[in-house]
């Protein structure tokens, strides 16, 4: 592989990521509505959470629904009943979902791979009865009207236009922290615990600590994006919590390109999109094609779309 | 008669429905353990094809007049037939890749199970009559016991054992266990590796639509009763540790007991003991009850 192709590949994700950051920036003022895009933000900043942990990390957290939801009632619950403003009830829920994550985390990797994910799936689906029993969660109901209030006591977060810029502001500064982690040397050791974990072990790193710490940072993220859709949709529900969120999740990262910046982001555009298109239409069916797209990204696609062109670039540079 | 403050009945009652859950634990344990050993693919589907099991018994005597007892012998065959075409067109795709791949294909199927099942059903509950043979109850002078539910007890325990019989005692179960040390010896030796595999999942999807069946006339048959349990049945795994298949029965039972006694206690917790149970034996154990230290 020459680094004349690295270069080149460098420098045609940049000018994608400027396309999509440009698109972003417009798309209040070229008719795409903003209640949608600000949801599909929020996802996507859960999506790219969960994609530092199997991404770059290498494990398999089936549970991650479970920092969403607690972090969407957290705030939900201390910005309606406790009256805290949008931003200490965003922060408190991302504070809550670390939490949970770090006690969780505690547990889940004292086991390996596949039973990980078994681990953290019934862990979540513990704080998921927890909720569906909780008063303060309005049980089936769900938290509702959570209002939207004032960011910092001035921006009016009632406008949806600067609710979505907001939204926007913090999903980058997600997007570029987690640039930040993967290339730093902590990120370096994440990545040598993926390719080889005894390897890791051998040369003297606490691999449980470092794993432990990736954890809670994506639990934390995780909770992030719950908070912030809290304060965009106004209701917290059990959905948020259900193993079948963190099952889309899994699905918009594999979709897009696990370990990529930008997949994660491109797979939860798609999902979202994806069911907000095709609710009216399908009804009941789109579990199904959601599940469709699960065998058929597994079966044949594994590299999701970013991974695949990479791929498709890196033939026709040699070629 | 009163034991804690509890009618000795209700305590018995419930114990009795522990072990009732704690056999379907037991017998969907049993064959995600011997999925996961010759396959390397944790099952998540197992829950659909165990709701799949349900609902053939249900659609067959609902459309067909088909009787509890043929269903019992015709879902495991359907099902199993299902779980070979799984297998043959979609696992068999997966078997060099990471694990985890296995457990996303196996999702997606069960959503597509769940979603298909729910628009042909709807998402309200359908009942299942008991069979006239087994209706009514027994007075056994301490506490009365339904037929049904006694049952359900034995025959699992039949079921778990015959399997567990026939895995570790015959030579079948030998070929099967040389299989999931080193598959390509096995190959050598002129056994057919990749229709063992294949018959072993369709054995599995039939042991767990054989689960279905048993437990269509106790519970409410509705889409989602597969993922609510196999969700259980995981942590069940990860208490029991997948080495051993008399511990994967043996948890199972001891759980569903467990579960049993805390919904007479305190039923609040009665939904999280299991998770509760598997955060506290991760703490002590790492590998699980019966499992080995890598």
């Amino acid at each position: 592989m020459t680094t004349a192709a690295d270069q080149d590949l460098a420098r045609y994700s940049r000018w994608a990521l400027y396309a999509g950051l440009v698109i972003l920036l417009v798309a209040p003022f070229i008719g795409l509505y903003p209640v949608f895009m600000m949801t599909a933000l929020c996802f996507a900043i859960f999506a790219c959470a969960f994609n530092l942990l199997l991404g770059f990390t290498g494990l398999l957290s089936f549970g991650h629904a479970a920092y969403l939801g607690a972090a969407a009632y957290a705030t939900g619950w201390l910005v309606k009943q406790a009256h805290l403003t949008p931003e200490l009830g965003v922060l408190a829920g991302t504070l809550v979902a670390g939490l949970c994550g770090l006690v969780i985390g505690l547990i889940a990797i004292r086991r390996q791979g596949i039973y990980f994910a078994m681990v953290t799936l019934a862990m979540a689906q513990m704080i998921y009865f927890v909720f569906l029993q909780a008063p303060f969660t309005g049980g089936e109901d769900g938290l509702q009207g959570v209002p939207r209030g004032k960011l910092f006591g001035v921006l009016p977060l009632e406008d949806d236009r600067v609710l979505y810029y907001v939204v926007l502001a913090v999903f980058v500064a997600v997007f570029l922290f987690i640039i930040r982690i993967v290339h730093s040397p902590y990120g370096q050791v994440l990545k040598a615990i993926r390719e080889n974990e005894p390897r890791a072990i051998s040369l003297g790193y606490d691999v449980d600590r470092y794993k432990l710490l990736a954890f809670v940072l994506s639990t934390m993220l995780a909770g992030l994006a719950g908070s912030l859709k809290t304060v965009v949709v106004g209701f917290a529900t059990l959905s948020d919590a259900h193993w079948g969120l963190s099952g889309e999740v899994v699905l918009m990262t594999l979709l897009g390109g696990m370990g990529t910046f930008a997949g994660p982001v491109i797979g939860a555009f798609t999902i979202i999109g994806l069911q907000n298109f095709l609710a009216d239409q399908v009804g009941s069916w789109i579990n199904v094609i959601i599940g469709a797209i699960f065998v058929v990204c597994v079966v044949a696609f594994r590299r999701g779309f970013v991974g695949e062109l990479r791929a498709w670039q890196l033939r026709r540079r040699k070629s | 008669m009163e034991i804690f403050g509890i009618p000795i009945q209700a305590f018995l009652g419930q114990l009795l429905l522990g072990l009732v859950n704690g056999s379907f634990y037991a017998m969907l344990s049993l064959g995600l353990a011997v999925i996961f050993g010759l396959l390397g693919i944790v099952n998540f589907a197992h829950g659909a094809l165990y709701m799949i099991g349900a609902y053939v018994a249900w659609i067959g005597m609902e459309k067909f007049g088909i009787n509890y007892w043929v269903s019992l012998l015709l879902a495991p065959i359907v099902v199993g037939a299902i779980g070979v075409a799984i297998e043959r067109s979609l696992l068999k795709h997966l078997y060099k890749i990471d694990p985890i791949y296995g457990l996303l294909l196996t999702f997606g199927l069960a959503l597509i199970a769940e979603g298909v099942f729910r628009d042909q059903f709807g998402v309200s509950g359908q009942s299942y009559s008991v069979p006239e043979a087994l209706a009514g109850a027994t007075n056994l002078g301490f506490m009365v016991l339904p037929n049904y539910r006694a049952w359900v007890v034995f025959a699992s325990l039949v079921v778990c054992l015959g399997t567990w019989f026939l895995i570790e005692r015959t030579r079948l179960g030998a070929y099967l266990r040389a299989g999931t040390e080193n598959p390509a010896l096995v190959q050598a030796f002129g056994i057919n590796v990749p229709v063992m595999v294949m018959l072993t999942y369709g054995a599995g999807a039939g042991l767990a639509a054989l689960a279905g069946v048993l437990a269509a006339p106790v519970i409410q048959i509705t889409p989602l009763m597969g993922s609510n349990l196999i969700i259980i049945v995981f942590a069940v795994v990860v208490i029991g540790g997948m080495g051993s298949i008399l511990g994967s029965i043996l948890t199972g039972l001891a759980l569903g007991l467990i579960e049993g006694l805390t919904k007479v206690f305190y039923p609040e917790a009665s939904s999280i003991v299991v998770f509760v149970i598997m955060a506290i034996v991760l703490m002590i154990r790492p590998a699980g009850l019966f499992g080995k230290e890598k």
